[in-house]
């Protein structure tokens, strides 16, 4: 049975309905992968990863990026990186991390330097 | 019935009349191309070709205001929204409705790298007023350009249906993209004057058409379009928009772009 929907997008793709726990079944081409888009705002600064867009190409991704993340305040330059090429850590994973926040030693605000240096300051300033 | 504004129609002098070709054509566009708004095929090019149409009214918005300043033209509201048919310049390409989408692709492309050359020439004109404007609006088209580069590649390279329906349009196209180059009143003259003066910045319609064709061509070939087989070189343009006499399809485009404007024309937005 193919999936019917208020969105026609989702009707032109006459995609069928094998069960209700499986997907629908897609041709190549049905669905785009999509692109990671990182925006730089000005020259020199850090690009900062914004959210996705669908493209079939990365020329593609870039030309919908740049509407979908650049048309609004300043920006300096995008980036696009197909999802598929991010080495991404498994949530399963997670307790890697999960003594850090114990670590405050590792904390620069463990070391207590202000004493000095307002000393260092009140000595050369009288 | 709206008040008629006292101010002429055409701004005197070639220069303001070449600037309204440009703005009554980018209104349109601007118009048409907005059509496609959350109909698009996926929702990031809804977006994006919404976003270029609306850049498209902007640069209208940005010669009528040009008319009005330096020109003795009407308020925008005015130009934009109070001319009868037969007074509007646009081209008979914009006035299309949207057809498909393809159809929409393959006019966005052509139209959008012929404003790029007019830009290109324009930026090119001793006036600082205007070379500022033109520079500034490059940029965008610039990006309109690439944005319909990127489709026609894709779906000229893309697959059997795709590479069909786009040689369609092409075909269909073509005939009215070459009357964006139609010749107008005064051109001429202008083109003896220009060149007396030293000033070579705008080349002429005929001159902008073998420029855009070249480039046309030379792209559709590098997206494996057998140009020769299509027979796009013995097509002959479509006329009349420079002279105010336009397709079919202006005239309820225009009656639908004024409609609010028309309920009260003195109204301040």
């Amino acid at each position: 049975m193919p999936i019917l929907s208020l969105d026609p997008r989702v009707n032109r793709l006459q995609a069928e309905q094998v069960s209700a726990e499986q997907g629908p079944v897609l041709a190549p081409g049905d669905h785009w992968p999509s692109y990671q888009v990182f925006h730089q705002r000005r020259r020199g600064e850090k690009h900062s990863s914004v959210g996705i867009v669908h493209a079939p190409s990365s020329e593609m991704a870039m030309a919908l990026a740049k509407e979908q993340f650049g048309r609004r305040g300043e920006t300096s330059n995008l980036w696009v990186v197909c999802s598929a090429d991010v080495l991404e850590m498994d949530y399963a994973d997670e307790d890697v991390f999960r003594t850090t926040p114990s670590k405050s030693y590792r904390d620069p605000a463990g070391y207590k330097v202000n004493d000095k240096i307002d000393a260092y300051k009140a000595k050369n300033q009288g | 019935m709206p008040t008629m504004s006292n101010s002429q129609p055409f701004p005197s002098g070639p220069l303001a009349r070449y600037l309204l070709q440009i703005a009554d054509d980018q209104l349109i566009m601007g118009h048409r191309n907005s059509e496609w708004t959350g109909l698009g095929p996926i929702l990031e090019e809804d977006i994006a070709f919404s976003s270029v149409a609306q850049d498209q009214v902007g640069h209208a918005l940005a010669f009528y205001e040009y008319l009005q300043a330096e020109c003795g033209a009407d308020h925008p509201d005015q130009t934009a929204f109070n001319r009868p048919e037969n007074q509007m310049l646009c081209n008979g390409l914009v006035e299309q409705p949207i057809g498909d989408y393809a159809f929409s692709l393959v006019r966005h492309w052509c139209y959008d790298h012929a404003v790029r050359l007019r830009y290109e020439s324009l930026s090119g004109i001793p006036n600082q007023t205007l070379q500022s404007i033109a520079v500034k609006l490059r940029g965008e088209v610039k990006y309109h350009t690439f944005h319909a580069d990127t489709w026609m590649k894709s779906l000229l390279e893309g697959s059997e249906e795709s590479r069909l329906r786009m040689l369609a349009a092409i075909k269909e196209v073509w005939p009215l993209a070459l009357g964006m180059f139609e010749s107008w009143v005064g051109e001429e003259d202008w083109l003896v004057e220009l060149a007396g003066n030293g000033q070579g910045w705008y080349p002429g319609e005929a001159a902008l058409r073998l420029q855009w064709q070249e480039q046309a061509l030379r792209s559709l070939q590098t997206w494996g379009v057998d140009v020769e087989k299509l027979g796009l070189e013995k097509m002959e343009p479509v006329l009349g928009g420079r002279q105010g006499y336009h397709t079919v399809h202006l005239a309820p485009l225009l009656e639908e772009m004024t409609a609010v404007f028309r309920l009260d024309p003195q109204a301040e937005w």
